[in-house]
């Protein structure tokens, strides 16, 4: 029950905090500048491990799908398999991981850290509200900044799955192929909803990782258990809004 | 650098249409956290342009009290009002620039000492940034700060710390500054500084003032009332003279603690606990 009652306020507060902060939208000064530099240290700490993981994702899932496809000998399919999937479902799913564990539990050690320390209280009597200086620019710039990942990803994802197509024995379809392969069969609009995901998804993560930032009471310790819990519930929250989105835009 | 610095000129103006200090009142104030009542039943006004200290034993309630002034804390029951609104509301804050200087600082751990300064005038872009650089540079000089301008609060002593978030409240230009131990970290005269710079302040300008402070010598000197805080309640308002005169013994006690080695206190309380 307890439970069940912090988590409806968690929800409550997280909705009422980014009212709050687009509605500061037009007061907020240096917007554009905090929006940019939020942006810049996201895409700079994410993008090196998105790169790594996308290649090996593309990999994987080329030489998962040549394996099956063996047996039927449709290994033209591989490419648009791989394309798909990177598109429609992985790409997203696994840039906004990788945004919860970097930039979410960073954002949250960082506004717990500004709660405990009672530098949001500062804020609060120099009536700068905290949406609006912190919340905002980070919302906005996780807007911008998971359409450009996601679609990073698919391209490397897609020539990881290239390359394996290429040089693994019991596949071997050349890249001309592959790549003839997603541009036939891919429509924009499978690009398009992954990117639609990937924005719901960054702004559920950041959202969750500000709300948890400044709902952290008590001592330092408690600024460990928020990153933690801001982790957690990103993961599972994004998890679940997959199945709901896909659902909706099938 | 700071030769243009160097101040007749009033440390603090206030650039409002409304320059008028404000009133303080609380009424029948009480707050509890969980069990533990923490504040009981205080009542006290602080008319406008006064500088009203606060003293009291460690864990009396002063700070829970300058933070519901501050408006950031909700009454359990009773009200405070500045000058009849509701310090908690955003619109109340619009209206009259209100500092408070924490007692343990409080500063932005991410941004410089300068940037601490800056950040309110630039973030309500009261002034231009060469104004604003003039009045933060000049705050910092008032302080003797200034080599710590490009410092991280991390880099700095204690004592250092609690400078930079008084200039901080300064650069604020409030109409209403509260301190919460602005001298307890700090040399005796560095501490008589700051009691010079409330004073100033008073004068200049007629801010209104709140002190929290063990300091008897800052508290009897610049005070125009001091309001004595016991266990949660107010034991005392006096003017200065009439609180030396004061025949209470808990207020005594207080303002003239004696050592004594024959009769430790430590060793009654052990007595009382056995
Ligand atoms: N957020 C809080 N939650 C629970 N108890 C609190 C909280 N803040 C303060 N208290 C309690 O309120 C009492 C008064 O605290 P306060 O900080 O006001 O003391 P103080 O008079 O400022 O003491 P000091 O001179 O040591 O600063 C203390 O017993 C403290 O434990
Ligand atoms: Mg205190």
């Amino acid at each position: 029950m307890n439970r069940l009652t912090e988590t409806l306020e968690g929800l409550g507060s997280a909705v009422i905090l980014a009212v709050r902060a687009f509605a500061s939208l037009p007061k907020a000064p240096r917007i554009l500048k905090r929006t940019a530099e939020h942006g810049y240290y996201g895409g700079y700490t994410t993008l090196p491990i998105v790169a790594i993981l996308s290649f090996f994702i593309g990999s994987v899932l080329a030489l998962q799908a040549g394996i099956t496809m063996k047996h039927f000998g449709a290994k033209q399919l591989i490419g648009i398999l791989v394309g798909a999937s990177m598109a429609r479902e992985l790409g997203p799913v696994m840039v906004a991981i990788l945004l919860a564990g970097r930039v979410g539990s960073a954002v949250t050690a960082e506004l717990a850290s500004m709660k405990v320390y009672q530098e949001i209280d500062a804020l609060v009597t120099m009536n700068i509200p905290p949406e609006r200086l912190l919340v905002l620019p980070r919302l906005l710039a996780v807007l911008l900044l998971m359409p450009v990942l996601t679609i990073i990803a698919n391209l490397i994802g897609w020539f990881g799955g290239a390359i394996v197509c290429a040089h693994v024995d019991f596949i071997g379809v050349d890249p001309t192929a592959y790549f003839q392969s997603i541009q036939r069969y891919l429509a924009v609009q499978d690009i398009l909803d992954g990117l639609i995901k990937a924005e719901v998804f960054g702004f559920v993560v950041m959202l969750i990782a500000c709300t948890t930032g400044l709902r952290t009471r008590g001592g330092p310790r408690e600024i460990g258990f928020a990153v933690t819990k801001s982790v957690v519930v990103s993961l599972i929250s994004i998890l679940v809004l997959d199945y709901f989105i896909t659902k909706a835009l099938a | 650098m700071n030769a243009s610095i160097k101040a007749p000129k009033p440390i603090v103006r206030v650039p409002r249409d409304d320059l008028s200090p404000v009133r303080v009142e609380v009424a029948s104030l009480s707050k509890s956290f969980g069990p533990q009542t923490v504040l009981a039943d205080i009542s006290l006004s602080v008319a406008p342009g006064e500088i009203f200290t606060i003293m009291g034993p460690s864990g009396s309630g002063k700070s829970v009290l300058l933070r519901h002034i501050a408006g950031l804390e909700t009454p359990t029951r009773g009200t405070v009002t500045i000058n009849g609104q509701d310090p908690q509301l955003p619109a109340t804050r619009d209206r009259f620039a209100l500092a408070l200087v924490f007692q343990a600082g409080a500063l932005f751990n991410s941004l410089t000492v300068y940037e601490n300064l800056a950040l309110y005038p630039l973030e309500r872009r009261i002034h231009s940034k060469a104004d604003i650089h003039q009045r933060v540079m000049r705050a910092l000089h008032i302080l003797s700060i200034e080599g710590a301008a490009h410092k991280l609060p991390a880099e700095l002593s204690g004592g250092m710390k609690k400078r930079v978030a008084i200039a901080r409240a300064l650069v604020m230009e409030p109409q209403l500054i509260l301190f919460d131990e602005p001298t307890s970290e700090l040399d005796p005269i560095m501490s008589a500084t700051i009691a010079e710079i409330i004073a100033t302040l008073k004068e200049q300008i007629a801010i209104t003032t709140i002190v929290v402070s063990h300091d008897r010598d800052l508290a009897l000197t610049i005070s125009d009332r001091v309001a004595i805080l016991h266990q949660g309640r107010l034991r005392a308002v006096e003017k200065p003279a009439a609180l030396r005169q004061s025949p209470d013994p808990v207020i005594q006690d207080f303002l003239n603690p004696k050592i004594d080695i024959r009769h430790p206190r430590f060793k009654q309380l052990e007595a009382s606990h056995e």
